[in-house]
């Protein structure tokens, strides 16, 4: 099993029945193929529609129905298209379940950078600020480590997205939960043990007594921190 | 009644070089491309964009980055366009970025009559530099101003020939809040049709704000 994969697994845990949830570009868009099959999920793509499904097939393209990155997809029978000012007030309103997002950083008061460095990559917050600070619950999906560096680090080094401190973090060595003592390490990933989370780690955890395994389902073929 | 439909070549004569355009999209779904292709083609200068993005090189605004037309870019991302990040960072175009709830709700506030608004997105970030913030009801919010613009440059899924517009799907996006927040609107709908035929409880930009609509044409602009 890939990082990815273990990733949008543990994730697709955290969304129940009936949630609207709004998934970033990149890894979370991988989360709803591991949602059983029974849950109905509703799915927003800020650029306005609630109820985004797949593309029914090949063929069926509408160039007027895209996700936020511009790719076809689907809808839902029952869905709805809004504007972006609708769209948002769902976001900032407090009236979205969830926000799945990607991470540069996150900190040690579980604060998140994820829309810019500054002189290299500007692409701009686009609705990540807004989704920071107004969903009910903000998980971060992201790989622990970028070319072995740590990712979770005792303060933030790029502009922060949102001064709101996330719900959850979910990489592919563990989860971990921000709290007002700190990050506590909630479940390592399937082979991984505490102390290489700690050591692929550059902010202080909290490590309960027992820390239990991720349950997901599958063999994983952990490989980061082996290169370290 | 008034004449609104009129050719795109006029249409784009009205717009002097130094306008600021409020451009409606979202990565060129909903934008008017044909008014995009000709003010590349008439080679307007020194344009003041506002809108959520700038598509990709090629297609949507990107065609008006990629011909060097805009002088200044008020957005929310650039990320899915290269060309617009480079001439940002070789200081070639000024691009202001805005998270993307904040820029739908000034330019709403630009065309509402409305003195700004009060987000809590953005406070305590580098957004909030050199920005007033307010405490409501115990809660901390910047004010972010209203945003207006000379001309706004709508795409449409139809109007009547009075100008009353409606969307498809994703296309509607930015394109209701501009249609309030600009001294001229251009409206680029796919079809116009006689009026009545879009009923009055499909109407999502009411005909009074419209003052110009120019035919796309079916297709013409599919990917």
């Amino acid at each position: 099993m890939e990082d990815k994969v273990v990733i949008a697994k543990r994730v697709a845990l955290e969304l129940k029945d009936g949630n609207l949830v709004n998934l970033g570009i990149g890894l979370p868009t991988m989360v709803p193929q591991y949602l059983p099959p029974e849950m109905e999920v509703y799915f927003q793509s800020e650029n306005g529609i609630v109820g985004m499904a797949q593309i029914p097939g090949q063929g069926m393209e509408d160039p007027s129905l895209t996700d936020a990155g511009g790719g076809y997809v689907g809808a839902i029978p029952g869905a709805a298209s809004i504007d972006s000012a609708l769209s948002f007030g769902l976001i900032r309103g407090g009236h979205l379940d969830i926000t799945v997002l990607g991470g540069l950083e996150v900190d040690e008061q579980g604060q998140l950078a994820n829309w810019i460095v500054p002189g290299k990559m500007v692409p701009g917050m686009g609705g990540a600020m807004d989704l920071v600070t107004g969903a009910k619950r903000v998980i971060v999906s992201m790989t622990h480590t970028a070319k072995g560096k740590p990712k979770i680090l005792k303060k933030c080094t790029l502009p922060l997205t949102s001064v709101r401190r996330v719900s959850l973090i979910v990489t592919e060595m563990a989860v971990i939960e921000p709290t007002e003592q700190g990050l506590v390490l909630k479940e390592v990933a399937p082979g991984v043990t505490v102390e290489q989370v700690v050591a692929a780690t550059a902010a202080k955890l909290i490590i309960p007594n027992n820390v239990p395994v991720m349950p997901i389902s599958g063999e994983a073929k952990f490989t980061q921190a082996a290169a370290n | 009644m008034q004449q609104k439909a009129i050719s795109c070549t006029r249409a784009v004569e009205m717009i002097p070089d130094g306008a600021s355009l409020m451009i409606g999209g979202f990565m060129g779904v909903g934008s008017p491309h044909r008014i995009i292709d000709e003010l590349v083609r008439q080679g307007r200068k020194n344009l003041t964009v506002i809108a959520n993005d700038t598509g990709k090189p090629g297609w949507g605004i990107g065609k008006l980055i990629d011909a060097k037309l805009v002088r200044k870019l008020i957005a929310s991302h650039i990320g899915l366009n290269p060309e617009t990040g480079r001439q940002m960072i070789a200081g070639e175009t000024e691009v202001l970025l805005v998270p993307q709830g904040t820029l739908a709700e000034r330019i709403r506030a630009g065309g509402f009559g409305l003195g700004g608004v009060l987000t809590p997105t953005g406070f305590g970030t580098v957004v909030a530099e050199g920005k007033q913030t307010i405490e409501v009801e115990g809660k901390k919010f910047l004010v972010e101003p209203p945003l207006r613009a000379d001309f706004a440059l709508l795409a449409a899924h139809r109007s009547d020939y009075r100008g009353n517009l409606d969307y498809s799907l994703t296309a509607r996006n930015f394109n209701v809040v501009m249609a309030m927040a600009a001294d001229t609107v251009i409206a680029e709908p796919e079809h116009i049709v006689p009026v009545g035929v879009i009923p009055p409880d499909a109407v999502a930009t009411p005909f009074p704000v419209v003052d110009y609509l120019i035919e796309r044409g079916l297709g013409a602009y599919g990917r």
